[in-house]
């Protein structure tokens, strides 16, 4: 009989036992027919019950027949204890589903794989940035003409990738009325063949179709946004669609699940990077730059040539700018160039989450193991009420590693029944917390699936926890002496002293839990709370695209007719919106001199939008219609301050100082208040606003394809012009489309999206933490006030005050309490370095930040105790005697 | 060499040659057919019977089916497979060596 049919057999015990039982019987059937006396044909059969335990024994596997018995001891035992089981069950599964939670977004986000050929081989190319202030950034983007030369300088070592960033772009494949969205990424056209992707239909874009700017309008879609917008129809091949001025064809689609290399978008096309207009500027920073590296060749040494070629075009690149301190243009001259994996692909959204993610990762850890100590308290708690009849299990030969297993076994359904929960816990919140992220600037896509990495995952997840919290207890059960415990008197004592420490190490990781929530609230608050200058309530903000590019006479009639429209306070046009995340800037010159450092942050605004966004006017005038770039400048306090001693400005002069040195001058008009430029944190910027109605470099008027228009509503809530203004804009002037359309408030918003998230999430941990921590501190003393019930009897009998009693019952745990609070706030000394990054005007070693948990705790503490307290102080002794 | 149990081996000698001859039988079958051939000699013991054909089942020696008699019962009965088949030649072959031993012993003594 194979293995298999042995553990068949084993799974199926009572089958076994009826057939061999079937057999005996037709054995005694037989003999009797053959005239066999049948109380004489059963003697000789002899102990049926000895003869099926021999035969069953060849027929089952004996060990896994016993781990089955244990197993289902083990279910009857859940099953028996259901209200403990379900608070187990509960407290569990909660901490298990948002650690499979947090697995799930950190996965999808930061490690799984890009589905490519040797993922590990993938680098991103980044060089580090000094700013004015001393602050250094990451510098991930580059420019064009650059990456050709640095391609050509490690040529044979390594083949270098251009990817542009992932933009939500305008398409049309009928007519120009049926705009929709789509995620465009701008590739070498080398990428395929380098990631080793192959064509589902069709074929995919080539070296060759990447060689000249402008001039390779083909484009290539994922199997992803083939499915979803042509329900995989093979005909998409050859079909054209409209993107800014210029028609794409579709030449293929990529077999497999690749849509990018920008994680948390999901790019649908892909076109050469030749087709970008930008392709070719020496100013633009648009692109990433991956590395791949060749067979045979070292990472550390393309590194440094790479970084080697870029300082000599950095060098190249300032020769132009004059008046540069000789400090800062070594500073730009030695900038650091980086090369890190890339294996999960590389993108914004990885930079701005990646410590969040882990430190909600790391709450969610320590919840779980807050409710690992309560269920291990529980467990204790249950076998020792079992002691007996683990001695008794002992004495009746039951090995040590029986009993661990045994305990171990009820343990395990408690876990996994929680990872059951989890998993479905995990299923809703993960989705939800990827919604909370998602910017309304910006959609955000992962892919959550439901797969082998997460199966593991929550495998691995169950078995330590099962050991977490299951070990403890199960050892202790498993080293019992039956002769004492027979006998009626283990030692209760060294229970407790498990418990004391299991909630002594509760208390510490819900301090710290605390600590952060504390520390995150704070910083979302102080941001929310922080003024920008300018008033989003109210304000639509719509991306308006134009079929041929307009002259600014054009834009200003469609604004007319807005602005007699009913429900419309105001209209305005600017080449963007405040802070939309995009930002053009420029360094500024005065009275001739070199250009400092510092930034000026610019936009380019149609009379009327300071007041639409109600931003006040300090001092001179708006523009009027007549204003022309470059001419006329408003600027606000901030560049007054750098520049002009903080007077006011109006009527004085300044340059803007372009590529090449090459100087445009402005006279200033106006001077207005400060406003949030690129984001709320920081403090804001000099900014300098020029007319929107421009002349280019041979003094013509310039036309404009894509603006913003701004408009103020009457009514509280702008999204009520919803439905109206998309209408409406086409009804002004034909030739406008609005291609999104958002409230400024969302905008402004999803610049603290993440805060928001941190804040909530991390609140809700806090929440259930404490909520943990306080179920686990009230069963500790009221388990040990059961325990203790004599004692205390005795105590009363002789004279033992209430106050006596209190003492006594709950000294030990007050020690527990602040022990393990202590050890949290030293905990919590030593990591508050690594939330400074993630925290806005608070920090982490603030004493009101440190008083915070220490007062949760200590309310909780006493509200636990006091219902063992009672129960104690009411224990009457003559009854407790008497029952004894 | 034959070991020390070499007679309880016997059971599955005579068990096996019983089935190579007749197979399929039930267990009652295989008991009376050694006591028949016998005549009457050797009496197997019902409670070594079944362990002993669930231990040879396990092995491969013999394989088991459940078939419906005509009382509306069902009874188990063997057969013998191609290992079985090796297992009796060896078996043979054993009981042969072990009984010439004995007999050697019985004529020198």
């Amino acid at each position: 009989m194979s293995l298999w049919s042995r553990i068949a057999n084993t799974l199926r015990g009572n089958r076994v036992n009826r057939e061999i039982d079937e057999e005996l019987q037709s054995h005694l059937e037989e003999a009797i027919e053959n005239g066999r006396d049948p109380a004489q044909a059963r003697r000789a059969l002899g102990n049926a019950l000895r003869l099926r335990e021999q035969a069953r024994d060849f027929r089952i596997l004996p060990w896994l027949d016993s781990l089955k018995m244990d197993v289902i001891f083990g279910w009857r035992q859940v099953r028996k204890n259901k209200i403990t089981s379900a608070a187990a069950v509960l407290s569990l599964a909660l901490g298990m589903g948002a650690s499979t939670a947090a697995f799930r977004l950190i996965d999808a986000l930061l490690l799984r794989p890009l589905p490519i050929t040797d993922p590990a081989n993938l680098y991103g190319l980044s060089h580090l940035i000094t700013g004015a202030n001393g602050e250094i950034q990451v510098g991930d983007t580059w420019i064009y003409p650059a990456f050709a030369q640095m391609r050509q300088a490690v040529k044979g070592k390594a083949e270098l990738i251009a990817v542009s960033l992932d933009y939500v772009s305008d398409i049309t494949y009928a007519s120009d009325a049926d705009m929709e969205k789509a995620d465009v990424q701008f590739v070498s056209g080398w990428m395929f063949s380098s990631f080793g992707l192959r064509a589902a239909v069709g074929r995919l874009i080539t070296e060759s179709d990447d060689t000249t700017p402008g001039a390779h309008p083909v484009a290539v879609i994922s199997h992803d946004y083939w499915t979803r917008r042509f329900d995989r129809d093979p005909k998409v091949v050859g079909r054209t669609f409209r993107m800014g001025t210029k028609l794409y064809q579709i030449i293929g689609v990529v077999d497999g699940p690749f849509s990018g290399t920008e994680t948390g978008s999901m790019t649908a096309i892909f076109v050469p990077t030749m087709m970008s207009p930008k392709v070719q500027r020496t100013d633009a920073w648009w692109h990433r730059t991956l590395v791949r590296l060749l067979p045979g060749s070292n990472a550390e040494a393309v590194r440094q040539q790479l970084a080697a070629t870029w300082h000599a075009i950095a060098a190249e690149r300032m020769r132009g700018i004059s008046g540069m301190s000789r400090e800062a243009l070594d500073r730009r001259l030695n900038e650091p160039v980086l090369m890190e994996p890339a294996a999960a692909g590389t993108s914004s959204l990885q930079r701005d989450y990646r410590s969040s993610l882990w430190m909600l990762a790391a709450l969610t850890a320590l919840v779980l193991l807050i409710a690992c100590a309560n269920v291990a308290n529980l467990v204790t708690a249950q076998a020792e009420s079992r002691s007996r009849e683990m001695a008794l299990r002992v004495s009746l030969g039951a090995g040590r590693s029986r009993l661990v297993r045994l305990v171990l076994l009820e343990s395990f359904w408690i876990a996994l029944l929680a990872a059951a929960a989890g998993l479905a816990f995990a299923w809703w919140a993960a989705p939800f917390v990827v919604n909370r992220i998602d910017p309304a600037t910006n959609h955000v896509r992962l892919l959550l699936p439901f797969d082998s990495r997460l199966l593991g995952f929550a495998i691995v997840l169950t078995v330590a926890v099962t050991l977490t919290f299951g070990a403890l207890p199960a050892l202790r059960a498993s080293r019992i002496m039956p002769a004492r415990v027979l006998k009626g008197g283990d030692d209760p004592k060294a229970h407790r002293r498990l418990m004391h420490l299991l909630v002594a190490g509760q208390v510490a990781f819900c301090f710290i839990v605390l600590q952060v929530a504390g520390l995150f609230v704070v910083t979302f608050q102080r941001l929310t709370n922080r003024p920008v200058g300018f008033s989003p309530e109210q304000v639509l903000v719509m991306d308006t695209v134009a079929v041929q590019p307009q002259l600014p006479a054009i834009w200003e009639q469609e604004l007319e007719h807005l602005r007699s429209l009913r429900g419309l306070e105001s209209a305005a046009v600017s080449s963007d919106t405040l802070l939309s995340g995009w930002a053009t800037n420029n360094f500024i010159s005065v009275n001739g001199a070199p250009p400092n450092l510092v930034l000026t942050q610019m936009l380019d605004i149609s009379p009327g939008w300071l007041h639409v966004m109600r931003i006040p006017l300090l001092s001179g005038r708006d523009f009027r219609l007549e204003d022309v770039y470059p001419g006329a400048a408003i600027v606000n306090q901030a560049f007054s301050r750098e520049y002009f001693n903080g007077q006011d400005p109006v009527g004085r002069r300044f340059e803007v100082v372009m590529e090449h040195n090459q100087r445009l001058g402005f006279e200033i008009v106006g001077l207005c208040g400060d406003v949030a430029y690129l984001n709320v944190r920081e403090p804001m910027p000099p900014q300098a606003y020029f007319p929107f109605r421009s002349l280019d470099a041979s003094g013509q008027l310039e036309a404009t394809k894509e603006a913003v228009i701004l408009v103020r509503t009457s009514a509280s809530d702008p999204m009520s012009m919803a439905t109206v203004l998309p209408r409406e804009i086409p009804a002004g002037r034909s030739e406008f489309r609005v291609s999104s359309l958002l409230p400024q408030t969302e905008i402004n918003q999803a610049h603290t999206v993440r805060e928001r998230l941190l804040a909530m999430l991390s609140l809700f941990f806090a929440t259930v933490a404490l909520l943990l921590a306080g179920v686990g501190l009230y069963g500790v003393l009221n388990h040990s006030v059961l325990q203790r019930r004599r004692e205390i009897g005795i105590r009363m009998a002789v004279g033992a005050q209430a106050s006596n009693v209190a003492r006594l019952v709950t000294s030990r745990m007050i020690a527990a309490v602040l022990a393990g609070a202590t050890g949290g706030l030293v905990f919590g000394l030593l990591c508050a370095e690594r939330l400074e990054a993630l925290l806005f005007q608070v920090r982490a070693t603030d004493a009101t930040m440190l008083m915070l948990p220490f007062a949760a705790l200590a309310a909780v503490a006493v509200l636990a105790t006091i219902p063992a307290v009672l129960r104690a102080v009411h224990i009457d002794p003559l009854v407790m005697l008497r029952t004894e | 060499m034959p070991k020390s149990d070499a007679l309880q081996g016997a059971l599955d000698l005579l068990v096996l040659k019983v089935l190579m001859r007749r197979s399929p039988l039930h267990g009652y079958a295989i008991m009376t057919a050694i006591q028949e051939i016998s005549d009457d000699a050797l009496r197997v013991e019902e409670g070594s019977l079944y362990p002993a054909l669930h231990r040879m089942e396990e092995a491969g020696w013999v394989r088991a089916r459940w078939i419906n008699k005509p009382n509306g019962r069902r009874a188990r009965i063997y057969e013998l497979s191609p290992a079985g088949k090796k297992q009796l030649v060896v078996e043979e072959a054993r009981w042969n060596h072990v009984t010439a031993a004995v007999n050697r012993v019985l004529r020198m003594a």
